[in-house]
């Protein structure tokens, strides 16, 4: 059973992915290449649904697909790797996207945690061998920052803010 | 100049305390070598040829007298007692312990001072013109802007993990003294008809393998929109950037493949489309951070003629002080190319020294330049004889701002991993060969600068003359460019010919001034001259006669 950070707290993860052994309504995170090639049996299924992104894939490709998704994952794939915080701003920000924002791979670690976080990521796959309980610290490892960021982090102060305030 | 404020020091503070855990994680094994490096380049930290090398950020250049003082007492108590500043308005520490350094950045956090994204492929500190503020010529002071891109770029929650470096330099003024036009992004001040303040932003520019001259992606932005239109851009950079040859990484090479005005309409689209999430930057904030930069409480005060007699102080005067705003001042380069030194290096004792000059004869306030040397921007003109009278005492005075040997050179393979060959024994070549003041007041203003390897940090294709070491079969070899120039109108420099050997460089050199010298017009400067006639005649005598022929 694999564990992850939801909301700073440490749960079992309900969700599979394709491969995975599940029964055939349980929660299913598909990449967004399987939601291509079959969007129509995807989008039926009876159970919730949800794509993992690769960095190269673009946000706009599910705009249309968001409303009947419950989980959007990020790849972290390694340390360097920045567009997922992109994609995270994006989909929480432009796209109103309210479900589940996980962020998973090798680089998710607890020194990305406090910009997963500000870019809306509420949900963190560690990758193995992370700490969850430094993790959760990481998650306020500042209490003050410049820029607009998710409701995920409460700063006690903060410089610039946004022509809306994120939700 | 500006002050933090309780969330500023809390954020530095906040970095401290994250990278001294970071480094304690590394140290007792818990993070690898590769999982720490990203971390530790986000606070300046590389590891060089002998030890780590520390590079500190002095937002785009401006000290305090307190400040010069604690990067002397660092530069003492943890390092060698030296500092090096660099092209980019840097201070680097080439001896510090890896086990010291989360220390010495809580010592400088006391002093408002900091590492951030001094590295790594992030947002990096920002730079401006030296004489920002006191220039007659500039549109507005830079410097506010500055500081308002450091807040906001600083441990920015999207952009702090780019394809690569990114760096943004602001000028206030058309002369351009920051170099602006071969960064990332260069910000010029403007105002548009109505009289309205903003910016002019080019994109695109940069050295390095690929040098390329920024490019205009807007002409007049007004200065609300100055955060949520530099986001639109980086967002269009880190999502498209490529990300798979660190050498085809930079968004000059994004710029090119795309053309400037596909870019510009990427832009454009996503600036608007973000448009209900923009980063406001409220007027009220900009007034809060001009505040801090106010002109100094100036004397009234006339001008006064030029020094007379000593004919060094008169050398100095005209070399290395420069006309203010402000009538009875000067503001004064220190020059930190004293011949048989390296090129951008102080000790802690000139330092120490310096900041307490500073604080009797400037506002306590020291500036770094882009060319390696200090500036005391605010000085009264009926201090200058006394000031020099100082400043030649620690060997600050070398009259020799302009001119060939205020040269700029990277530290080369002596410090620098990445290097091809050294740079630091060519300058003290060229410091030699070009030792006598008249002969080098009669060359006029040339710009020498020079890199130890194709990254440029030496700024090499934008010198009058550039010399870029390079690795011939696992000898120091060196190429000479001519025809650069990184203000006015931008250029880069053409090469001559085969490289040199490292003994030959500062001959070669003489070969070239010396041909200027036969063909120049009346009051014609080297650039002007080069231009004129283009390399050929320069390249025909550059080289050695061979032997045969001699
Ligand atoms: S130009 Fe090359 S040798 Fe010089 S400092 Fe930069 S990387 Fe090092």
């Amino acid at each position: 059973m694999r564990l992850i950070l939801r909301q700073r707290e440490l749960v079992a993860d309900a969700w599979r992915y394709a491969g995975e052994e599940a029964g055939a309504d349980a929660p299913l995170i598909a990449t967004l290449a399987e939601l291509r090639t079959d969007p129509e049996r995807h989008l039926a299924r009876r159970g919730a649904l949800g794509v993992r992104l690769t960095p190269v894939d673009r946000v706009e490709e599910l705009a249309t697909h968001l409303p009947r998704l419950a989980l959007v994952a990020c790849e972290f794939p390694g340390p360097g790797e920045g567009r997922g915080y992109s994609q995270g701003r994006l989909l929480r920000e432009r796209y109103g996207f309210a479900g589940e924002l996980r962020a998973v791979g090798a680089g998710v670690k607890q020194d990305l945690v406090f910009h997963l976080a500000r870019c809306g990521f509420d949900a963190l796959e560690l990758a193995p061998g992370e700490d969850p309980a430094a993790a959760v610290r990481a998650w306020q490892r500042y209490e003050v920052g410049y820029q607009p960021g998710a409701a995920q982090v409460v700063l006690r102060r903060q410089r610039f803010f946004a022509a809306t305030p994120p939700a | 100049m500006y002050q933090y404020d309780e969330l500023d020091q809390a954020l530095v503070d906040a970095r401290v305390a994250e990278f001294r855990d970071q480094t304690r994680r590394h140290l007792a094994g818990e993070l690898s070598e590769e999982e720490f490096r990203p971390l530790r380049l986000r606070n300046g930290l590389y590891i060089q040829r002998h030890a780590p090398m520390l590079r500190i950020a002095i937002p785009y250049g401006l000290l305090s007298a307190r400040q010069l003082h604690t990067l002397a007492a660092v530069a003492r108590r943890y390092d060698r007692g030296y500092g090096h500043f660099t092209t980019r308005q840097n201070l680097q520490l080439n001896w510090p312990r890896l086990e010291d350094v989360p220390e010495i950045l809580a010592q400088l956090a006391t002093v408002q001072m900091h590492s951030i994204q001094t590295s790594g492929n992030c947002i990096r500190n920002v730079t401006a013109d030296h004489l920002a503020g006191v220039a007659a010529d500039e549109v507005d002071d830079p410097r506010p802007y500055c500081e308002i891109i450091r807040q906001w770029s600083s441990v920015h929650p999207e952009f702090t993990y780019l394809p690569r470096k990114f760096k943004i330099a602001v000028t206030g003024s058309p002369a351009d003294r920051a170099a602006s036009e071969v960064h990332d992004v260069g910000l010029h001040l403007v105002r548009d008809a109505q009289g309205q303040l903003g910016f002019t932003v080019l994109v695109g520019g940069g050295l390095g393998r690929m040098p390329i001259i920024g490019q205009v992606i807007r002409e007049f932005l007004p200065v609300a929109d100055l955060l949520s239109y530099l986001e639109a851009i980086l967002r269009i950079y880190n999502r498209q950037g490529r990300r798979d040859n660190i050498h085809r990484a930079r968004i000059k090479v994004l710029v090119k493949a795309l053309g400037i005005e596909r870019f510009r309409d990427l832009v454009e689209a996503e600036w608007q489309e973000n448009r209900p999430h923009h980063v406001q930057l409220p007027q009220a904030e900009v007034e809060r951070v001009r505040a801090f930069f106010r002109p100094q409480p100036y004397e009234i005060l006339a001008d006064l003629p030029a020094p007379a007699g000593n004919a060094r102080l008169q050398a100095w005067y005209r070399y290395n002080t420069h006309a203010h705003k402000v009538p009875g001042y000067r503001a004064v380069f220190v020059s930190l190319k004293a011949h048989g030194e390296v090129p951008g290096d102080m000790s802690a004792e000139q330092m120490d020294a310096l900041a307490e000059i500073a604080r009797r004869y400037s506002f306590g306030l020291v500036r770094v330049t882009h060319t390696q040397n200090l500036l005391l921007a605010d000085v009264r003109q009926r201090d200058l004889e006394a000031l020099w009278r100082e400043l030649e005492a620690l060997r600050l005075a070398t009259p020799n701002i302009g001119t060939l040997t205020d040269m700029i050179a990277c530290p080369g393979l002596d410090f620098c991993s990445l290097a091809n060959a050294g740079t630091l024994d060519v300058a003290r070549q060229i410091q030699q060969r070009f030792d006598d003041l008249d002969y080098l007041y009669d060359l006029g203003e040339i710009e020498i600068k020079m890199s130890g390897c194709m990254n440029a940090c030496g700024h090499h294709h934008v010198g009058h003359i550039g010399i870029l070491g390079v690795d011939k079969h696992g000898e120091e070899w060196y190429q000479i460019t001519l025809g650069g120039s990184a203000s006015g109108v931008t250029a880069l420099g053409e090469v001559i010919g085969p490289s040199v050997r490292k003994n030959e460089v500062a001959a070669t050199i003489e070969r070239i001034v010396e041909v200027y010298r036969g063909v120049r017009a009346d009051g014609e400067r080297f650039l002007d001259t080069v231009r004129r006639l283009g390399i050929k005649p320069f390249k025909e005598q550059a080289y050695a006669p061979h032997p045969a022929a001699a």
